[in-house]
């Protein structure tokens, strides 16, 4: 009998539900608003809707809004996270402990640290690649569309997965990179690394084939006359993000395999005994961690390049300079991930190689914002809100670099790191570079999607609220880390004084969290007053590249007439030389598109239920995950009848009642 | 209110974060930054160099932000507009230059640095070093001392003046020890054996502690490190060796379960080889602990990392 239900419940039982009162709370609150949005969607009879226009679709540009929306939710939870781990370190000093027990503060340290990475950062990258690749290269859709949705819904799994953990069983409390031989089955016996592991398995997997397939979009779809040299620079800053993707993340997949296979089958890869090698995983998960951080920087930088060139109304400065520069630091990625780990005691050659290289990559970068500075000069300067965060960024990156470069060398990190100077530091480049450069990119391209723009006003107050919450929470996390204060201590000697510092930090972190309330407002406030904010032109800030040169918002097809391009920045030229294209009257044809189809939806499914059996042994879920996973992959793979065709009438029907818009509006 | 007055407000009331600021940070000890022997105080003479000249770029990259933003804002009117303007050959040399310059100069200082800072490399001293074995264990640090022949947990003493060996290995998941008065951390890892050598100028009580997760009581792995006159050592290693709790096999065993927030405790007479005997406890099959010789054991330990 208890062998019936081990193969049914796995390690679950009863208990695994309750957590203690915070975290009860937490899952509580989340179940009740996923109930609430079921309810609302029966009660709205939108289900079919959902369905057709959303869940099944294949269309780049809704891809992209729904990665993005994940990404914001998963930014408030994981920002909620981080508002308990400022609560607790700034209460918990002397004889307090604070209102977290250590175990759960670790936990949360723990997921806002892989939800943030994974999660957002991610999920607002691949959005504002999946909005904005397709449509600067002139091309109708990416290279393979249906797995496209695929890996969008492998993402989403693995997001559903971590959040699970916090309603059934606990998540790991081993960091966000679980290095063993804490995160390892004597150590962490419970299902939290578990949840970690098949999260970023399934998300990882997800990534994994959305960086091939924007590989081949980007070198076979560009459109005629667009070498890769006249590309614009955020799709060259994506193709260099997508080369690391791809030799990234396999080094990923097989580190967590090996780990997994130590807690299931008792194998040895990293324990601390039986022949195993800690070390060995910190190396791996930095072979594959290091250029992660690249990856999610270099679109960023695209966007800023994009940006700065548009609103200083000027060519971008050092084009070839900023593509070598591209891949300078994509080649360095992959020769610095021994600096996470200097103080593991490799000898000093090897510590002083790793800490060369690692400032080598500083000159690449040092470039590029030479280039960007210089795009400005002789500019005629509009400062629209990404023009805003595009300055904050200049300020908080350069300070984020000079930290990294300290750290680079090798003695002076045994000072820093693992202290919060440290936390500080990264915390500067992804915030300051990655975050606001994704903000940057979705302000700008929003009425390229939507047809309207975002309340202008409302994304400056956000902006300001974030810069100044920024410099308040993470300005004293540097000081603090020259005093000693290490990170993800959940307390600490009141003797030490650190307390008016983390009180400062958390004032600075609800800062941040009123930013993003701003930033929501916008959302809702420019929603509700979107005929304000129309825009009619497809050109709402005067751009550059090709984008801008079909409607807003794009419809299904992108472009009615495949455009053809002879200058890097297509659109300002044919603007400014009253080109042929945009005057000759249009012939159109017929155009295929591909159809909606819900496999991605049920491979993510079944992967879900595979990796949920996985982290609770739970053996018939696995059998059931496993066979609908192999069957809907080969039913993927068979399907033959992908594409529809929109006639050459139903084109000129969309495009007429467009360009009567615009003219009328 | 008029204009005037309100950023006469936000002024004073920045000037008095500062100043509060500037106070606070007078009357806390900012460890990094005051360094209480030779390895830290390099480590923090570095850290200042490469920040001056990171000041190299820094500066002209702020100033330049300014300066570009406000003189080519839309609506000045007397800033030159250049749209075609798309690169320049000297500048773009200069900027590739001058961060390769620094970045060069930076090269051979860490190069240099790391090999002159290197944790295993010996402090040069008139007086003898002195060898302490370090176990990270959950959640506390047991300090042994071979030549005294007496163990600590959580609290560490040693003469001034003194180059200090540490040798560090972990019963436990891995571990960072770190005394940042003294010098810069390193890894405690089961199965391994890493090395710290410090110095300490003069007397003094130092906080030192864990800066690696390794578990729930990773917060409490707080220790002092004490450095006195070498008449006052001698004095406390007599006083420790008085110490009626004997670190034998059976208190090894209690103190290997997991405990928090320790208080510092005394052994007299420790097990013999204990520390290679934890070592070895990962290195050969699970179980092993103590079949192999210590001097084996050493040289594996060795061999390994270095």
């Amino acid at each position: 009998m208890s062998i019936i239900f081990a193969k049914i419940l796995g390690k679950f039982t009863l208990s695994s539900l309750y957590n203690g009162p915070i975290t009860t709370g937490a899952a509580v609150s989340m179940v009740l608003i996923v109930f609430g949005l079921v309810g609302y969607l029966f009660y709205t009879k939108r289900w079919k809707w959902l369905y057709r226009e959303w869940l099944t679709t294949v269309d780049p540009k809704k891809i992209g809004v729904m990665y993005i929306l994940v990404a914001l939710i998963m930014l408030i939870r994981a920002g909620v996270d981080a508002l308990m781990l400022r609560a607790q370190q700034a209460t918990s000093v002397g004889s307090s402990h604070g209102f977290l027990s250590s175990n759960s503060f670790q936990q949360i340290f723990s997921a806002h640290g892989t939800i943030m990475i994974f999660f957002v950062a991610m999920g607002l990258m691949f959005g504002l690649i999946n909005l904005v690749v397709p449509l600067q290269i002139g091309a109708r859709d990416v290279a393979f569309p249906r797995l496209n949705a695929t890996s969008f819904w492998l993402f989403c799994a693995g997001m559903v997965i971590v959040n699970l953990s916090l309603v059934i069983g606990q998540f790991s409390a081993a960091g966000w990179l679980a290095y063993p031989p804490l995160s390892e089955l004597q150590y962490s016996p419970g299902v939290g690394v578990d949840y970690w592991i098949w999260s970023l398995q399934i998300a990882g997997i997800g990534s994994l084939l959305a960086g091939i397939n924007f590989t081949v979009t980007i070198l076979k779809m560009r459109c005629k006359g667009m070498s890769l040299m006249k590309m614009p620079m955020f799709c060259w800053s994506v193709l260099g993000s997508m080369a690391l993707v791809i030799f990234a993340f396999p080094i990923l997949t097989a580190t967590l395999t090996l780990l997994y296979l130590d807690r299931m089958m008792g194998t040895h890869f990293f324990t601390a005994s039986g022949g195993g090698n800690i070390m060995m995983y910190v190396n791996l998960i930095w072979a594959w961690g290091h250029p992660e951080v690249y990856i999610l920087i270099l679109p960023a930088f695209g966007v800023w390049s994009e940006v700065v060139a548009t609103f200083s109304r000027k060519r971008l400065f050092g084009y070839n300079s900023m593509v070598y520069a591209i891949w300078a630091i994509v080649l360095l990625s992959f020769s610095v991930w021994l600096h996470h780990f200097f103080t593991m005691g490799a000898g000093a050659d090897v510590n002083g190689f790793f800490g060369i290289m690692t400032m080598v990559i500083a000159i690449p970068t040092g470039v590029k914002i030479f280039n960007w500075l210089f795009t400005m000069y002789r500019g005629k300067i509009h400062f629209a809100t990404p023009m805003y965060w595009f300055l904050g960024f200049l300020v908080t990156f350069t300070i984020g670099g000079v930290a990294g470069v300290l750290m680079g060398i090798p003695p002076v990190d045994f000072q820093l790191h693992n202290s919060l100077f440290l936390v500080a530091h990264f915390h500067t480049m992804i915030i300051g570079g990655v975050v606001f450069g994704y903000f940057a990119g979705i302000t700008y391209w929003f009425p390229k999607i939507f047809g309207f723009k975002l309340n202008e006003r409302l994304g400056r107050y956000a902006f300001w609220c974030w810069v100044v919450g920024y410099t308040l929470a993470f300005v004293p996390l540097y000081i603090l880390g020259l005093m000693g204060a290490t990170r993800r201590v959940d307390h600490y000697s009141s003797l030490l004084g650190w307390q008016p510092l983390f009180v400062v930090a958390g004032i600075g972190a609800s800062i941040i969290a009123l930013g993003v309330a701003t930033q929501v407002l916008q959302f809702t406030v420019s929603i509700i007053q979107r005929k304000k904010n129309l825009d009619t032109t497809g050109d709402p800030w005067n751009g550059r590249t090709l984008e801008w040169s079909t409607t807003s918002p794009a419809p299904v097809y992108n472009y009615a007439i495949l455009p053809e391009v002879s200058d890097r920045d297509p659109f300002w030229a044919m603007k400014h030389n009253k080109d042929a294209a945009l005057t000759n009257t249009p012939h159109y044809q017929d155009i295929s598109v591909p159809k909606n189809t819900p496999m991605g939806l049920f491979i993510a499914g079944f992967g879900f239920l595979l990796c949920f059996a996985l982290v609770w042994h739970i053996f018939l879920l696995g059998i059931v995950g496993l066979l609908g996973l192999i069957f809907s992959v080969i039913y993927f793979l068979s399907e033959d009848d992908t594409d529809a065709i929109i006639p050459a009438a139903e084109v000129k029907k969309i495009e007429t009642a467009a360009a009567f818009e615009r003219a009328y509006a | 209110m008029n204009r005037k007055y309100k950023i006469a407000l936000v002024a004073v009331l920045i000037l008095g974060f500062l100043l509060s600021a500037v106070l606070y940070l007078h009357t806390t000890n900012i460890a990094v930054l005051n360094p209480k022997g030779p390895i830290a105080e390099k480590e923090r003479n570095l850290l200042l160099f490469a920040l001056a000249l990171s000041l190299v770029v820094v500066i002209p990259v702020f100033s330049l932000t300014f300066v570009f933003a406000w003189r080519y804002r839309e609506t000045s009117t007397k800033a030159k507009y250049s749209p075609d303007l798309d690169g320049n050959r000297i500048a773009e040399v200069i900027w590739w230059g001058i961060p390769t310059i620094i970045i060069g100069i930076l090269s051979v200082v860490a190069w240099n640095a790391s090999h002159t800072l290197d944790p295993y490399r010996s402090i040069a001293s008139v007086n003898k070093q002195m060898t302490i074995q370090v176990i990270a264990m959950d959640w506390k640090w047991l300090f042994i001392y071979p030549k005294q022949n007496i163990a600590t947990v959580n609290y560490v003493q040693f003469p001034d003046n003194t180059p200090i060996d540490f040798e560090i290995t972990s019963d436990a998941p891995m571990n960072s020890f770190w005394i940042p008065q003294l010098g810069g951390q390193i890894y405690s890892m089961p199965g391994m054996s890493t090395n710290l050598n410090l110095l300490a100028y003069g007397d003094g009580n130092y906080r030192g502690s864990s800066a690696n997760i390794s578990g729930t009581g990773f917060a409490g792995m707080d220790f002092a490190a004490v450095s006195t006159s070498q008449a006052s050592f001698n004095q406390w290693v007599q006083s420790v060796k008085q110490s009626p709790s004997k670190l034998t096999q059976s208190e090894y065993n209690k103190l290997d379960q997991p405990s928090q927030y320790n208080p510092p405790s005394y052994y007299s007479s420790p097990l013999q080889n204990l520390y290679y005997a934890v070592l070895l406890k990962y290195m050969g099959p699970i179980g092993s602990m103590g079949t192999t010789s210590p001097t084996n054991s050493m040289q594996m330990s060795g061999g390994y990392m270095q």
